[in-house]
C-alpha cells in the first residue's frame, strides 16, 4: 500500500512529520553519543566550567593527559575499582536467568496454550497481577528472611528471584506464542503414541525457537537492567554493573572519579547497543506480540 | 490437557511464582505488623567518691540478643500504618483542624513522607502515561510517513532509550543538566540566569523526572502503534478516501478505532511500570525534592539500621495502590472473559 492515493501527502506535512522525526532521532540518541564521546575525556572537559566547546575539543584533556583522547576513565573503572568482577558477575546472573526462566516459561506457557480448563485463565490474570508487583516490595518481602536464612548475597539467590519476577512475562509471552502453533502438530505426535511430554520435546521444541529468542532477549533484558533486586540482595563482592555503578556515585565523589562511573555507564550500554543492532527485528516482534493479543 | 499433564508442566514456574512473589507479599503483610525491639535499657549504680548515683544505660549485649533472637521485631499490631512515616492520622488530622485553606493543608500535607512519596507518584503516573501515549503515536505516524530505507535506522535509535538501564539512563541525562554539563549550560544561558539548576527547586526536579520519564517510555508506545499502523487495512482507508474524508478524518475515524486495543494495552503496561518509578530517583539523586513509594521503601531498608517494618508497611499501602490500579483492567478482562464463554 506504498503509493496508493490515501498516503499521498501534502509537502508541507511530509516537512513537519519529517522535521518532528529528526527530532526525536536527535533527542534518542544524543546524549548516548555525547556521554560516549566526554567518556575519553577528563573531568575538567566533560563537566566544563569554562566553555563547553572543551568537552569537544578535550582542552583540559590535552593539558593534562597530552592527548586529546584518553583511556585514564576506562582505566580507573576497570582496572582500579574492579568493574571487570561486577561485569563478570553480571554474565553470570544474567545468562542463568535467562535459561532457567526460559526452561520453566516455555514449559507453563505450552501448557497454559493447550489447556482448555478454565483455571488456565486465572492462572494468568494472576500472573498479571504479579507482573504489577513493584520489585522493590517483594525485595522488602525477602530480606529478613533472606538474612534469617543465609541465603543472602549470593549469585544463585538472585538469579532465582530474577527468574521468579520474569515468570509472569515470560509466560504471557510464551502462551501467545505458542497458541500460535497448531494444535494439530502436537496432538497427530500424540496419536502416534507420544506421551504430551515426548509430543512436547520431539515435534514442539525444533519450530519453538523464534518465540523463545524473542522471549529470551526481554528476559536479558530484565537481568540486566535490574537495579532494585540487585543491589538489595547481593554482598559487596558479588555485586553486578548496575548497582556498582550507584556505588561510584556514593562513594568516589571526588575529583576525576565521577568519570570513572561516565566509563562505567558506557561500558554497561555497549552490550545493550550491540543487542538492538542484531535482534531489532525479534524486539519489536516481540514488544507487538502481546499487544496484538490484546 | 488432564489436569495432571497440565500440574507437571506448569509446576516449576507456578512454584518459582509462589515462592518468590507470592509468599513474598505474605512475609511483607507479617512484617508490617511488627517493629524494631527497643534498647534494653538497664539501671546501673554508679558509686564514687561523692556517693552513688543511679544511671540508665543501654545494655548492647542484651539489645543485640534480643534482636538475634527475634528477628522479626515486636508485634505492634497496625500501630506503623498509622505512624508518622506511613498514614499518619494523627497529624493529617491535626493538619486539617489547624490548617486554613486548602492550599495550606495540602502544602502541609507535602511534609509527610508518605504523602510526599504517594503525590508524587500519582502525579507522575497520570503525567508521563498520557504523555507517553501521545508521542509515542505522533512519532508512530511520523516514521510510517518515512520512506522505507530510512524506517529501519530511525527505529533503531529509538529503541535506545528504552533499551538502556533505567539507571544509567538517568545518569546519562543527570550528568548532561548537570550546571556544568552541556544541558544545564544550554539553559543558563538561554534563561541568562547563571544561577540556574535543575536540581535546585522541587518544581524543576519533578519536570526532569516527568521528562525522563517520558523519554524513557515513549520508544515503547511508538514501536507498539508502528506495528500496529503497520496492519491498518488499507482498503479501509481508501473506501474514506472515497467518501470525501480528509486525512485528518481518516487518521480520526480509521486509523484510530483499529489502534484503540493497542493503546489499551500501552496504557497498561505503562500505569504498572510507572507507578513503579524507582530508578529515576537513584539516578537523579533527586531523593530532596522527589521521592516515590518505592524510593521510600527502598531507603528505609538501606537506612543505617535497616527499618523491615516501616518498610514492609510501605510495600502493603504500595500493592493496595497496584491494587485499585488494577482493578478496572481486571472487571474489564473477566467481563470479556464471561462473555466468551457465553
Amino acid at each position: 500500500m506504498s503509493a496508493t492515493a490515501a498516503t499521498r501527502r501534502s509537502p508541507a506535512l511530509i516537512a513537519f512529520s519529517t522535521g518532528f522525526v529528526i527530532l526525536w532521532v536527535v533527542l534518542a540518541s544524543f546524549p548516548f553519543l555525547w556521554t560516549l564521546w566526554g567518556s575519553f575525556k577528563v573531568q575538567g572537559d566533560f563537566f566544563s566550567k569554562a566553555d563547553w566547546m572543551n568537552a569537544l575539543w578535550g582542552t583540559r584533556t590535552l593539558v593534562e593527559t597530552g592527548a586529546t583522547f584518553t583511556g585514564q576513565a576506562y582505566h580507573g573503572a576497570w582496572v582500579e575499582q574492579d568493574f571487570w568482577r561486577s561485569a563478570l558477575n553480571t554474565m553470570i546472573v544474567v545468562v542463568f536467568t535467562v535459561i532457567v526462566s526460559l526452561t520453566f516459561g516455555t514449559l507453563g506457557g505450552y501448557a497454559l496454550a493447550r489447556s482448555g480448563f478454565r483455571y488456565a485463565f486465572w492462572l494468568l490474570m494472576i500472573a498479571l497481577i504479579f507482573r504489577a508487583m513493584p520489585h522493590i516490595t517483594l525485595v522488602s518481602g525477602y530480606l529478613l528472611p533472606f538474612f534469617e536464612w543465609n541465603l543472602w548475597g549470593h549469585l544463585p539467590t538472585a538469579v532465582i528471584v530474577l527468574v521468579a519476577i520474569n515468570q509472569p512475562f515470560t509466560l504471557w509471552m510464551l502462551h501467545s506464542f505458542f497458541l500460535n502453533i497448531p494444535k494439530d502438530l502436537d496432538e497427530s505426535a500424540m496419536v502416534d503414541g507420544c506421551t504430551r511430554f515426548q509430543a512436547f520435546r520431539h515435534v514442539i521444541v525444533p519450530v519453538m525457537w523464534p518465540g523463545v529468542i524473542t522471549t529470551g532477549l526481554f528476559s536479558f533484558l530484565l537481568a540486566y537492567n535490574d537495579f532494585a533486586v540487585t543491589a538489595m540482595l547481593l554482598s559487596q563482592e558479588n555485586q553486578t554493573m548496575v548497582p556498582k555503578i550507584a556505588s561510584f556515585l556514593g562513594s568516589t565523589f571526588e575529583e576525576g572519579n565521577v568519570m570513572f562511573a561516565v566509563a562505567a555507564v558506557v561500558s554497561a550500554t555497549a552490550p545493550l547497543f550491540v543487542l538492538v543492532m542484531f535482534f531489532q527485528r525479534q524486539i519489536v516482534s516481540g514488544l507487538t506480540a502481546g499487544a496484538v493479543k490484546g | 490437557m488432564p489436569h495432571k499433564t497440565f500440574f507437571w508442566f506448569i509446576l516449576p514456574s507456578l512454584a518459582a511464582m509462589l515462592l518468590f512473589i507470592a509468599l513474598p507479599i505474605v512475609s511483607v503483610a507479617i512484617q508490617s505488623l511488627h517493629i524494631e525491639h527497643e534498647q534494653v535499657l538497664i539501671t546501673v549504680e554508679n558509686c564514687g567518691p561523692f556517693g552513688c548515683e543511679q544511671e540508665t544505660v543501654v545494655d548492647t549485649a542484651a539489645t543485640a540478643e534480643l534482636r538475634q533472637a527475634q528477628p522479626l521485631g515486636r508485634f505492634n499490631g497496625l500501630g506503623t500504618y498509622f505512624d508518622r512515616g506511613h498514614l499518619a492520622t494523627a497529624e493529617v488530622a491535626e493538619i486539617w483542624r489547624t490548617a486554613d485553606g486548602i492550599r495550606e493543608f495540602f502544602s502541609r500535607l507535602m511534609n509527610l513522607p508518605f504523602y510526599k512519596a504517594l503525590v508524587f507518584t500519582l502525579a507522575y503516573t497520570a503525567i508521563v502515561t498520557p504523555s507517553v501515549i501521545l508521542l509515542g503515536m505522533a512519532i508512530a505516524l511520523g516514521v510510517n510517513a518515512l520512506p522505507r530505507m530510512f524506517r529501519g535506522p530511525t527505529i533503531f535509535v529509538s529503541l535506545l532509550p528504552m533499551i538502556v538501564t533505567p539507571l544509567i539512563g538517568s545518569l546519562i541525562l543527570f550528568w548532561m543538566i548537570d550546571a556544568e554539563g552541556i544541558i544545564g549550560k544550554t539553559l543558563q544561558v538561554l534563561f541568562d540566569d547563571p544561577e540556574l539548576s535543575l536540581k535546585a527547586s522541587p518544581t524543576l526536579t519533578w519536570i526532569t523526572l516527568f521528562v525522563y520519564g517520558i523519554w524513557h517510555s515513549a520508544p515503547f508506545a511508538f514501536v507498539v502503534f508502528y506495528a500496529g499502523l503497520q496492519t491498518v487495512p488499507g482498503e479501509t482507508l481508501e473506501a474514506a478516501m472515497v467518501d470525501g474524508a480528509s486525512r485528518w478524518e481518516r487518521i480520526r475515524y480509521v486509523v484510530i478505532p483499529y489502534m484503540a486495543p493497542l493503546v489499551v494495552f500501552v496504557t497498561l503496561i505503562q500505569l504498572m511500570d510507572n507507578f513503579r518509578v524507582f530508578e529515576p530517583i537513584v539516578g537523579f539523586s533527586a531523593e530532596a525534592n522527589a521521592t516515590s513509594l518505592s524510593y521510600i521503601i527502598y531507603s528505609d531498608l538501606r537506612g543505617d539500621v535497616a527499618r523491615f517494618g516501616s518498610a514492609a508497611a510501605t510495600s502493603l499501602l504500595t500493592i493496595v495502590g497496584v491494587a485499585i490500579l488494577l482493578t478496572p483492567v481486571l472487571i474489564r478482562t473477566w467481563r470479556d472473559f464471561n462473555r466468551k464463554r457465553a
